[in-house]
């Protein structure tokens, strides 16, 4: 692109990591490829926290609150994969079209 | 005067990587190739990190998700492996379907980002570079000292969670006649 | 020519005395019915006599104190008022119970509960083999109760309560022997007849009552009555004088319970009844209340001469009526029934000539002489062991000779002999009579004779000639008992002599009776000669009759100059079976009233039946389909609602449920959709 580079650049591979993320988090069955889907929607959200932080106003507050997304992304994976090995554990399979349990 | 700009190929290569790995996650059949492409987008991540001037964090990146979230991922892959992961086809939603909403996404994000008001320096402003780590290290323990000890008890109860979630049941032990 | 008697103005005394007079009987009613078998099982018969004749006596007593305490009182003031509670006080009708004692009452009382009490004592020889004594004697004195509130009885009401109560005791008491369905007959025709009677009194009340009030002021009180007439001179219903109407319905009442024309078929019935019964009600007491109650009422009977005239034919033709079906009847207390019919005919003719004092003289005697003959007959009747037959008797005076001597005194009484109590009664009535009309006087004289005939016909088979009785009962004829006897002989002499009560002014007497009830009855002047020649062969004519009837009687039956039988032959044997068979009233009464009176019913028993019943049936059907219908109303409609909204929401349910897929992808893919409309619709500008 001839022009120079700039916040939009940024945005937009953050909105299509986010949407690969999504496609993920819609089409897996695999629980653990559900939860791989969500990091890269984190990570472009993290996109688009940094590229604001740079091209914006507010300083270093884009970049703290990365580091805070960074750190719940880890916890909550944490948490995800122990819930899908308990999962596992239980009932033999990780695929999420057999836990319809919920379903009324 | 330079060249073509350099920052626009590297931009563009970083991108490239990223967006890949993305792709290889989404569509690689088997599950340990998704993990490792995630682990090729993460890497471009924080290359594009470094680009926009936030060392550190693309170092945090690194560190955690790198080599704490996939490795545990890769872990969990491993220790799930005896199931294989089916196609894509799915009794909930299918193919079409997903990628019909994905795009619908992200048709939305580009118009909201053409149509949004951001908040921009004015023209003609120079950037001013600043020494991130330090800010950070600054930021956390000033105005975000409050998030900071909370996250710090959230890792705690994650901790914990996780420990109990993963302890296999413990049968009642039996009480003996004799004793 | 009518002189009503105004007793508005008398001085009243009061006391609280003559309650005790009804109430003492009544006493003795309740102890015989409630302990009566208690009493005759550990003292016997003569227990229960005793408390009857004890209280019969007292009240006896009560009487004659209060007799003579009236004798005391000054001529025109001799009335005595005992008012023992309230009792009707609606609209213009103010009635208190209360008793009054004037000359009338002190007559009728010493009468009934005099002779009353000789019954009584009589009765305790005479049911000497009778289980239920106790219920004989309650009775007994259940009835003076009631015979005593009828003459006592200080207004139309309270006499009506007695006038029914005797009604009642004489239905109980003919029908003492009820076992035997024949004798719960009569009863109950007793008790029907009179009740069409008094039907008839009623309307009279209620008319008397009616009038009095449109007039001005009602009122029942005997005492009052007389000032409140006169408001009725005038008044007409239908044409008719009220007061015609009045005392004709009130004799109809009186016809019912005295036995006259056309409701005395129950009299001969009621001998069916033990024979101290038949003397005290159906003699001396209970049968007269119809004379009592028009002597009692004479100021208004006095306003309506039209009905006088009514009473007096009616009574002639009765006395003369009854007395030609005695001389053919063979039962011997079928006889005196009838004779009692006959006399109580002469005492209406007095009644209807407006002699009034005369009649109840007549009442008096009669009493006597009649309970007389009907305890003698008993006599008899028990001494042949029940047999009432008078062709199996004869020659009794042998076997029985008190019973025969106070029987002969009592026939020669009935039959008007100069000097006993009948002559002297009768001669006053007979001698009205022909003042008033020579007609009815013919009638009185000849049944005078037809009278002395029967009477002595009955003496003659009975206690003369041979005795046709069988070997078994004659060998147990015997006089009868002391208890029977003694009642006899005071009878008799009461016969004879109470007719110097009233000896009248041609024979130089001074009618003490007449004189003494002259306060209350009143005084009828008469048109005509006042001769004394007249008076002197008119008495000298009824005696002539009677002893042609009484030698009749003997050259027949004694003698037997002619045979009864050849007699009875006489016109075909047509008018003896006319007169054995009471000339068929009662078969026509039961072909027409009875027959008419059944058909209704049955008509009216159709009706309740088909029309009634098919009705209430039918409104049963109606609800029960209403029913059938709202149950299933309910059961379809409603419940059907209820089920309708149950599975709507259930159907609802089932369809909305399928949101909750359970399946992860598919929730996050609406979240997707939802965000990404949100975002287009936020940046569509």
């Amino acid at each position: 692109m001839p022009e120079a580079l700039g916040l939009q650049h940024f945005l937009l591979v953050g909105a299509a990591l986010f949407c690969m993320g999504l496609y993920c988090v819609l089409t897996r069955r695999n629980a653990i490829g559900i939860l791989m889907g969500v990091e890269l929607v984190l990570n472009a959200a993290n996109v688009n926290y940094i590229a604001f932080s740079r091209y914006g106003v507010g300083g270093v507050d884009g970049q703290v609150f990365s580091i805070f997304v960074i750190m719940l992304a880890a916890a909550e994976a944490a948490i995800g994969l122990a819930i899908v090995l308990g999962i596992y554990r239980r009932s033999g399979s990780i695929d999420v079209s057999q836990m319809t349990s919920l379903r009324g | 005067m330079q060249g073509p700009d350099l920052s626009v190929a590297a931009f563009l290569l970083l991108s490239a990587l990223t967006l890949g790995g993305g792709g290889g996650v989404i569509f690689s059949g088997n599950i340990v190739y998704s993990a490792l492409s995630l682990m090729v987008s993460f890497f471009g991540v924080a290359g594009l990190y470094v680009m926009l001037e936030a060392d550190f964090v693309a170092g945090v990146q690194v560190l955690v998700y790198v080599g704490g979230v996939l490795v545990l991922t890769l872990f969990a892959v491993m220790l799930t492996h005896r199931i294989e992961d089916i196609k894509v086809s799915n009794r909930g939603v299918g193919k079409l379907p997903g990628l019909a909403a994905a795009l619908a996404m992200f048709a939305g994000l580009i118009a909201a980002l053409e149509v949004a008001p951001w908040k921009l320096p004015a023209e003609g402003v120079a950037h001013e570079s600043f020494a991130s780590t330090q800010s950070i290290g600054n930021a956390l323990l000033g105005r975000y000292v409050l998030p900071f000890e909370v996250a710090s008890i959230v890792l705690l109860s994650v901790l914990v969670g996780a420990v109990v979630l993963s302890r296999k049941e413990v049968a009642e032990p039996r009480v003996r006649d004799d004793a | 020519m009518v002189d009503p008697h105004h007793v508005a103005d008398v001085a009243v005394h009061s006391s609280q005395l003559l309650r005790w007079i009804p109430l003492i009987p009544l006493l003795g009613a309740a102890v015989n019915f409630l302990l009566g078998t208690r009493i005759q099982a550990r003292a016997g018969r003569g227990g229960v006599a005793a408390v009857a004749i004890a209280s019969s006596l007292a009240s006896f007593v009560l009487v004659v104190i209060s007799f003579f305490s009236l004798l005391a009182f000054d001529e025109h003031s001799r009335l005595v008022i005992d008012t023992v509670a309230p009792w009707v006080h609606i609209g213009s009708l103010n009635v208190d119970i209360g008793f009054q004692f004037d000359p009338l009452s002190a007559v009728m009382t010493l009468v009934i509960t005099g002779i009353g009490s000789l019954i009584h004592i009589y009765s305790y020889g005479y049911m000497d083999e009778e289980p239920a004594a106790w219920r004989f004697f309650a009775l007994l004195n259940l009835f003076m109760f009631a015979m005593l509130t009828l003459v006592l009885g200080d207004s139309l009401l309270l006499m009506f309560v007695g006038w029914e109560g005797v009604g009642l005791c004489s239905w109980a008491l003919i029908g003492f022997w009820h076992q035997d369905h024949v004798n719960a007959t009569a009863g109950n025709k007793a008790f029907i007849v009179n009740r069409i009677g008094d039907f008839g009194f009623l309307l009279g009340v209620f008319l008397l009552f009616w009038s009095l009030d449109s007039a001005g002021q009602a009122s029942m009180v005997f005492r009052e009555l007389p000032a409140l007439v006169g408001g009725l001179e005038g008044m007409a219903l239908w044409g008719v004088p009220v007061v015609t109407l009045i005392t004709l319905f009130l004799f109809v009442g009186a016809t019912g319970k005295s036995a006259q024309i056309p409701l005395f078929v129950w009299l001969p019935d009621a001998m069916a009844g033990p024979t101290p019964v038949s003397a005290l009600i159906h003699a001396a007491t209970m049968v007269t209340a119809g004379v009592y109650m028009i002597g009692r009422l004479s100021f208004l009977f006095a306003m309506a001469p039209a009905t006088l005239e009514v009473i007096a034919i009616i009574a002639a033709a009765t006395a003369f009526f009854a007395a030609t079906i005695g001389i053919a009847q063979n039962d011997i207390k079928k006889v005196l029934a009838y004779s009692t019919v006959s006399q109580l005919g002469y005492m209406f003719i007095a009644m209807g000539v407006g002699a009034w004092s005369a009649g109840i003289f007549h009442l008096v005697t009669h009493a006597f002489f009649k309970a007389c003959l009907f305890l003698g007959a008993g006599s008899v009747i028990h001494a042949m062991h029940h047999e009432q037959d008078m062709r199996k008797m004869g020659g009794l005076r042998h076997y029985m000779p008190r019973t025969f001597w106070t029987f002969l005194i009592a026939a020669v009484a009935i039959a008007g002999v100069p000097g006993t109590a009948g002559f002297f009664s009768k001669d006053e009535i007979l001698w009205n009579a022909y003042l008033h009309s020579p007609a009815l006087w013919a009638m009185g004289f000849l049944s005078a004779g037809i009278t002395a005939f029967y009477m002595f016909r009955l003496v003659f088979m009975t206690f003369y000639g041979e005795c046709r009785a069988d070997e078994h009962t004659r060998e147990h004829l015997h006089e009868s008992s002391g208890w029977m006897t003694w009642p006899l002989i005071i009878l008799a002499v009461g016969s004879l002599f109470a007719g110097f009560l009233g000896v009248p002014a041609a024979l130089g007497g001074s009618n003490a009776f007449a004189h003494f009830l002259e306060p209350v009855v009143g005084h009828m002047e008469h048109t005509g000669h006042h001769s004394l020649a007249l008076e002197y062969g008119l008495m000298a004519a009824s005696v002539g009759i009677a002893g042609l009837g009484i030698l009749l009687a003997w050259l027949i039956y004694v003698k037997k100059v002619f045979s009864a039988e050849s007699l009875a032959r006489i016109g075909g044997g047509w008018p003896h079976r006319v007169f054995l068979n009471k000339y068929y009233v009662d078969e026509l009464y039961g072909a027409t009233v009875l027959r008419g009176t059944m058909g209704l019913s049955t008509l009216f028993a159709w009706f309740d039946r088909t029309v009634v019943d098919g009705v209430v049936n039918g409104s049963a059907r109606v609800t029960r389909i209403g029913a059938t219908l709202s149950g299933a109303f309910d059961f379809r409609v409603v419940d059907g609602l209820v089920n309708l909204t149950a599975d709507a929401i259930h159907a609802f349910g089932g369809v909305v449920r399928r949101v909750q897929t359970g399946s992860l992808n598919t929730y996050l893919y609406v979240i997707v959709v939802v965000v990404a409309a949100v975002l287009f619709a936020g940046t569509w500008k």
